[in-house]
C-alpha cells in the first residue's frame, strides 16, 4: 500500500475508536458531563490529562523548534513538565478537596465574589479560545498534506467529530477517549523516534542514543552535531545564545502557566479522591515525560541528518523527500551563488572566494521535523500514516479538552452561578451541549481563518495565565489572608501589565521588540513571569490594609488542607 | 518529623499543615535546583563536565533530560510522602468503620 492509502486506513481507524469509546461512555448528568461523575482511576486521568496537554504543538512543532534552537529550545522541554510538579504539589489535591466543577467556581467561592468569578470567567474563556483555535489548524494541516483535501475539509472533518464526542460525551467521553487517544499518538511518536535511533546511533532507546556514538563518524552525536554547526557557522548546539535572565523567565512563565491553564485544572476534578489526584498527575507527567524526552533526541538526529545530508550537495542528488516537501513550500532552496549546490551557513559562517560572508541558501520550516522524519529516515510508508494519525489524536484531544472549559464556563459559571441560579439540571446540560456545539463552530471558524494574530497569541496565552489564575488560587490555599480586593486587583494588575508589555512588542511598536529595548532583558514571552510577580505583591499588600475573609472562608480553607471528607465533586449552595 | 502528640484538634491540624509545608519546601527546593540552578543558571559552568560514557554536556543533559526526569520522580516521592502523613496524623481518606 501506499503513504496516502496506509494514512487514511489509519486515521480512519483511529476515528472509528474514538467514535466508539465516545457512544460507550455517554454523559447523562451535569455531575458526568463536567467532571465524569468524578470516578475515572488515577491511571486514566493520568493518561487523559497527557493527551489533554500535548497539543498539536507538542507533537508536529516542538522537536523541530529544538532542533532548529538548540539548547535555547530546553525552555519549552523544562517549562511544559516543569509545571506539573508546581500543580500536583501545590494545587490539584487542594482543589480537589474543594470539589467544584470549574476554575472559577473556587475563585468565586474562595474569595466570595463575583467580580472575582467573572474576572476568571473571561481569562478562562480567552485562554481557551486562542488556544483551540491553533488546535484546529493543526488538524487541517495534517489533512491537507496527507490526504491531499483542502485544509477547510479538514477542519471540518475535525470539528464533526470533536462535536460527536465533547457534545454527547461531556468530560466523561472526552476523558476516556483522551485515554485512547494518548495511546494513537504516543505509539505514533515513538516508532519513528525508534528508528531513527537505530540508524543514527544503533541504540534502540532514542534518550540513550542521544547521548551515543553516531554510527557513521565514530564521534559522539552531540560532538559531531556541534562540529558540523562550527563548520557552517552556527553557535554551538549545546550552548545557549539568549541571555540567561531571558531563559529564566520563559522558562518560569511557561511552568507556571501550565499549572494555571483551566483544561488541566479542570481535569483533576474527575478522580474519587484527594489521594488520586496527587497520583495522577504524577502519572500524567510520566506519560508526557516519554514524549518530552524523546523530542530532544529526535531533535537532534533530524539536525545532524539534515546538516549531514543536505548540505554541501548538489541539488539535484538530493533524496525523495525533499522533492515532496518542497512542494508543500515548507522546505525552501534558493541558488544565490548559482552553482547548484545546496549551502546551509549560519551568522558566523567563514567567507567566501570573494571575501564575503557565505549565505544561506536553504529555509526549512521547523513544523516539518517530526512529520518528515519517517520519509527522511526512509522509514515503511505505514509509519508515515501513523503518524499522521499521531497528530490529529494530539490536537482532537486538546480541542476537546478545551472546548469543555469554555462550555462549563458559560453553562455553570456563567448561568447556573450567575444570571439564571433557578435552571434545572436538565436545563443546564442542555445549555452546556449548546454551548460546547457553538464553541466547536467558533474555533473552525478560527482554524479556517485565523486572525494573523493567533499563532502569537497562543504563546503568550501561558504568560497571561500565569499572571493571572495561579497567584490567585495558591493564594487562596496557602493564605488566610488573602481576601477578595487583593485578589481582583491582584489578578487584574497581573494580566494588565503583560498584556499591555505583550501588546506593546508585538502591536505597537514590533521595531523595538528586540533584546536591548525589553525590559531587564526579559523578552514578551517571558513577561509573564514578572507579571506573576506583581500579582503576589499587589495581592499580598492589599490584603494587608483591607479586612481578612470571613470566618466562613477560614472554614473552607481549614477544609481544603485536608484529604479527609473529600466527597465527590459536588454543587456548592450559591 | 515528630508524631503528633494528643492535643487539640487545632493544634494537630497545624502540626500537619507545618509538616505539609516541610515537605513541600524541601520538594520544591530539588525542583528549582535541577531545572533553574543545573538547567539554566549554572549550565555554562556544567557544561564543562561530561556524563561519563555519553556525549552529554552535564548541563545541556540537565536541561533537556535531567530535570524531566527528577520531576517525575520527586511527585512520586510526594505522593508516598503525603499519603504516609495521611495516616499519622490521621486525615487521610481510608473508611474505617
Amino acid at each position: 500500500m501506499n503513504v496516502q492509502a496506509w494514512t487514511f486506513v489509519l486515521v480512519a481507524l483511529s476515528f472509528a475508536l474514538y467514535i466508539a469509546v465516545a457512544i460507550w461512555s455517554r454523559a447523562r448528568t451535569t455531575r458526568e458531563f463536567y467532571v465524569a461523575g468524578a470516578g475515572v482511576s488515577p491511571l486514566a486521568n493520568g493518561m487523559a490529562t497527557a493527551a489533554d496537554w500535548m497539543s498539536a504543538a507538542s507533537f508536529i512543532s516542538m522537536a523541530g523548534l529544538i532542533a532548529f534552537r538548540g539548547y535555547d529550545g530546553s525552555v519549552y522541554l523544562m517549562g511544559w513538565t516543569g509545571g506539573y510538579v508546581l500543580l500536583a504539589l501545590l494545587l490539584a489535591p487542594y482543589l480537589r478537596k474543594f470539589g467544584a466543577f470549574t476554575v472559577p467556581d473556587f475563585v468565586g467561592d474562595r474569595y466570595e465574589s463575583q467580580t472575582a468569578r467573572l474576572v476568571a470567567v473571561v481569562c478562562a474563556i480567552f485562554v481557551s479560545f486562542t488556544y483551540v483555535a491553533g488546535q484546529m489548524r493543526g488538524v487541517g494541516i495534517v489533512f491537507s498534506r496527507f490526504l491531499e483535501v483542502p485544509i477547510e475539509l479538514g477542519v471540518a472533518i475535525g470539528m464533526g467529530i470533536v462535536f460527536f464526542y465533547a457534545v454527547l460525551g461531556g468530560m466523561k467521553g472526552i476523558t476516556y477517549t483522551q485515554v485512547a487517544q494518548y495511546c494513537v499518538l504516543i505509539f505514533a511518536y515513538l516508532v519513528p523516534a525508534i528508528f531513527l535511533s537505530l540508524m543514527m546511533t544503533g541504540t534502540v532507546i532514542p534518550q540513550i542514543g542521544f547521548g551515543g556514538v553516531e554510527s557513521g563518524s565514530g564521534q559522539y552525536l552531540l560532538d559531531r552535531l556541534n562540529g558540523l554547526h562550527a563548520e557552517l557557522g552556527f553557535a554551538p548546539y549545546t550552548d545557549g545564545t539568549k541571555a540567561v535572565i531571558d531563559v529564566f523567565c520563559i522558562t518560569a512563565a511557561l511552568m507556571v502557566g501550565t499549572a494555571g491553564l483551566p483544561h488541566v485544572i479542570i481535569r483533576f476534578y474527575t478522580v474519587p479522591r484527594v489521594r488520586d489526584a496527587r497520583l495522577s498527575a504524577g502519572y500524567a507527567l510520566l506519560f508526557i515525560a516519554l514524549l518530552y524526552t524523546t523530542a530532544p533526541a529526535v531533535a537532534a538526529f533530524a539536525r545532524t541528518n539534515l546538516l549531514a545530508t543536505v548540505s554541501g550537495r548538489p541539488y539535484a542528488e538530493l533524496p525523495e523527500w525533499f522533492r515532496t516537501w518542497e512542494g508543500t513550500g515548507l522546505v525552501r532552496f534558493e541558488d544565490h551563488d548559482g552553482d547548484g549546490i545546496v549551502r546551509m551557513a549560519g551568522p558566523a559562517a567563514a567567507l567566501d572566494a570573494a571575501g564575503a560572508p557565505a549565505r544561506n541558501e536553504l529555509t526549512v520550516d521547523p513544523d516539518i521535523m517530526v512529520l518528515a522524519n519517517p520519509e527522511i529516515a526512509a522509514l515503511p510508508n505505514w509509519v508515515v500514516g501513523l503518524v499522521a494519525a499521531g497528530g490529529l489524536a494530539a490536537a482532537l484531544s486538546t480541542a476537546a479538552g478545551l472546548l469543555l472549559v469554555i462550555s462549563t464556563a458559560v453553562s455553570h459559571d456563567l448561568l447556573k452561578r450567575n444570571l439564571k441560579r433557578d435552571i434545572t439540571e436538565r436545563g443546564e446540560l442542555i445549555a452546556a451541549r449548546a454551548a460546547a456545539g457553538a464553541a466547536v463552530i467558533v474555533a473552525g471558524y478560527l482554524g479556517v481563518r485565523p486572525p494573523g494574530f493567533v499563532a502569537e497569541v497562543v504563546a503568550f496565552a501561558f504568560g497571561l495565565a500565569a499572571s493571572s489564575f495561579f497567584p490567585v488560587i495558591i493564594l487562596g490555599i496557602f493564605s488566610r489572608r488573602a481576601n477578595r480586593q487583593g485578589a481582583i486587583l491582584g489578578m487584574i494588575s497581573g494580566i494588565t501589565f503583560t498584556a499591555a508589555y505583550i501588546v506593546y512588542f508585538k502591536f505597537v511598536n514590533p521595531a523595538a521588540n528586540t533584546a536591548e529595548h525589553w525590559w531587564l532583558g526579559i523578552s514578551p514571552e517571558g513577561i509573564g513571569a514578572i507579571g506573576m510577580l506583581l500579582n503576589f505583591a499587589v495581592a499580598i499588600t492589599v490584603a494587608r490594609f483591607t479586612p481578612p475573609p470571613s470566618p466562613e472562608t477560614q472554614r473552607l480553607i481549614d477544609s481544603i488542607r485536608v484529604p479527609r471528607g473529600a466527597g465527590p465533586a459536588h454543587e456548592i449552595e450559591a | 518529623m515528630t508524631p503528633p502528640s494528643p492535643s487539640s484538634p487545632e493544634d494537630r491540624a497545624r502540626a500537619y499543615w507545618r509538616a505539609n509545608l516541610r515537605i513541600l519546601a524541601v520538594l520544591l527546593a530539588i525542583w528549582f535546583a535541577v531545572s533553574y540552578g543545573a538547567g539554566i543558571l549554572f549550565a555554562d559552568a556544567l557544561n564543562r563536565i561530561r556524563i561519563p560514557g555519553t556525549g552529554f554536556p552535564l548541563g545541556f543533559w540537565f536541561a533537556q533530560q535531567g530535570s524531566i526526569f527528577v520531576f517525575v520522580v520527586l511527585i512520586f516521592v510526594y505522593v508516598v510522602l503525603m499519603n504516609r502523613l495521611d495516616r499519622r496524623y490521621d486525615v487521610d481518606e481510608e473508611q474505617r468503620p
